[in-house]
């Protein structure tokens, strides 16, 4: 009897700590209207961006700030090396991590400017599973609307966006292919892909 | 007329038949072990080879034929003739639509089709995009995912590019589902196709910076173009929840 009492204490004791040291980051978690002000605020800083009429390389540099600021840069990162990130060193990731970055500024930083004149429109927000979908239509000149989607998480303890899908094609999938096939053409070499990159985009 | 109008249409189902009976037969199903987050690729030897093609295709005959388009014709224009030829493809689309049982999107199309064929000068302004009212994609690759077919393998087609078998044989039937091709005399259709042709060189044209990253900037051209395809079309069939596919808590970021 004395022991059921002091086992139903120790729960409620644990239990107690558990809610307060959950209280404040429940407080913090995100939700449907946290995802949405993200991906509103980065929305709103790459149009400035595409409308700033700043040279080429000032705009990779923009994106690049932009993608460190918003992206779960590490995830994204882990991703696209996928299986082979198992056997890279520390000094590799890092490095990896830091040439993709420039490289993913590049390569769709180019791609921005096609947006030029055009605008994105956050139009709808849904959970999935532990994160958000956040669905934006892309609106461009002689074109019909299109879609591009945005998966915000708080993995990192602050929202940030994981993913995105241009017309259903998914960045982070196309990103691993394309890492991949890099390092099958060096012979699994990651020190020669890591190379290849700073050229690619 | 209407006595010239069945017949022909009686002369075409023919084809459409033997089109359906060939994909229900044709389409290469996975084995039970397979890995759906594997593309189902069993063709890849001759698909590689006949992306090889199409590459060399693109870069001596497409690309520079779609640059020079681009450059030469003004974008209002270029913009006229892409509307021109997508209008005319709207009938088709509707047929579709109705044999999937999408009314809405039927009804929809048709209003874009009279809106933009009367105040749109022929199909050359999209008037009723200017009103909203946007085209419900449907092509007879579409009706079989609905009807149920499976996917089939990825196959990459000379001359057309990526596909599907269950997409490919949607193509050929789609040569037959466009009723304009049944009520315009020849010299109008003729007119139809060359739209066709020029909105597609077009497309390479505008698209440059994008095709070119997927054709020449990667690293395997082949995989890339395959992936990018096949997420692209399933995400217009409404095929799988593609934002379910990853978990970011479930892989280990440590050290980048």
């Amino acid at each position: 009897m004395t022991n059921f009492t002091r086992r139903q204490a120790t729960g409620f004791v644990a239990a107690a700590v558990a809610g307060f040291a959950l209280a404040p980051s429940a407080a913090m978690a995100l939700n449907e209207a946290s995802a949405k002000k993200l991906v509103d605020a980065l929305v709103d800083e790459i149009n400035k961006t595409i409308a700033s009429g700043k040279s080429e390389q000032g705009m990779y540099k923009d994106f690049e700030r932009i993608f460190a600021k918003y992206s779960d840069t590490s995830y994204i990162a882990a991703y696209a090396m996928g299986n082979d990130g198992r056997r890279a060193s520390g000094a590799q990731k890092k490095a990896f991590s830091r040439e993709f970055q420039k490289y993913i500024s590049r390569k769709y930083g180019s791609r921005f400017r096609e947006f030029i004149g055009g605008r994105l429109e956050v139009n709808s927000v849904r959970p999935v599973k532990s994160w958000y979908e956040v669905k934006t239509t892309a609106f461009l000149r002689g074109e019909s609307p299109f879609t591009v989607t945005f998966l915000v998480s708080d993995r990192t303890g602050r929202d940030k966006f994981f993913n995105m899908f241009i017309e259903g094609i998914n960045l982070l999938l196309t990103e691993r292919t394309e890492v991949g096939a890099l390092i099958d053409r060096r012979g699994g070499n990651i020190d020669q892909m890591i190379a290849d990159l700073k050229k690619a985009g | 007329m209407f006595q010239q109008l069945s017949y022909r249409t009686r002369r075409a189902s023919l084809p459409i038949l033997a089109g359906i009976a060939l994909v229900l037969a044709g389409c290469t199903q996975p084995g039970p072990g397979h890995d759906p987050s594997v593309v189902f690729d069993p063709h890849e030897s001759v698909n590689r080879q006949n992306h090889e093609f199409n590459r060399a295709l693109d870069e001596k005959l497409l690309r520079p034929a779609g640059v020079g388009y681009t450059k030469a014709i003004p974008d209002d224009l270029e913009d006229s003739i892409g509307n021109f030829s997508s209008n005319l493809g709207l009938p088709g689309t509707v047929v579709n639509n109705l044999l999937q049982g999408n009314v809405e999107g039927a009804f929809r199309n048709s209003v874009r089709f009279v809106v933009n064929t009367t105040l749109g000068l022929g199909g050359l302004f999209d008037a009723a995009g200017e009103f909203g009212i946007e085209e419900i994609e449907g092509d007879f690759g579409q009706t079989l995912y609905v009807w149920g077919v499976p996917e089939g393998a990825y196959v990459e087609l000379p001359g057309l590019g990526p596909s599907t078998e269950r997409a490919a044989a949607g193509k050929v039937v789609d040569l037959f589902t466009n009723p304009l091709s049944y009520v315009l005399p020849s010299p109008e259709k003729y007119v139809g196709t060359a739209a066709g042709v020029a909105s597609k060189v077009g497309e390479r044209g505008r698209y440059a910076d994008a095709i070119d990253s997927i054709l020449y900037n990667s690293a395997d051209s082949y995989s890339q173009a395959r992936g990018i395809y096949l997420q692209n079309r399933r995400f217009k069939l409404g095929d799988g929840d593609a934002a379910e596919e990853i978990n970011p808590f479930e892989l280990d970021t440590q050290g980048f």
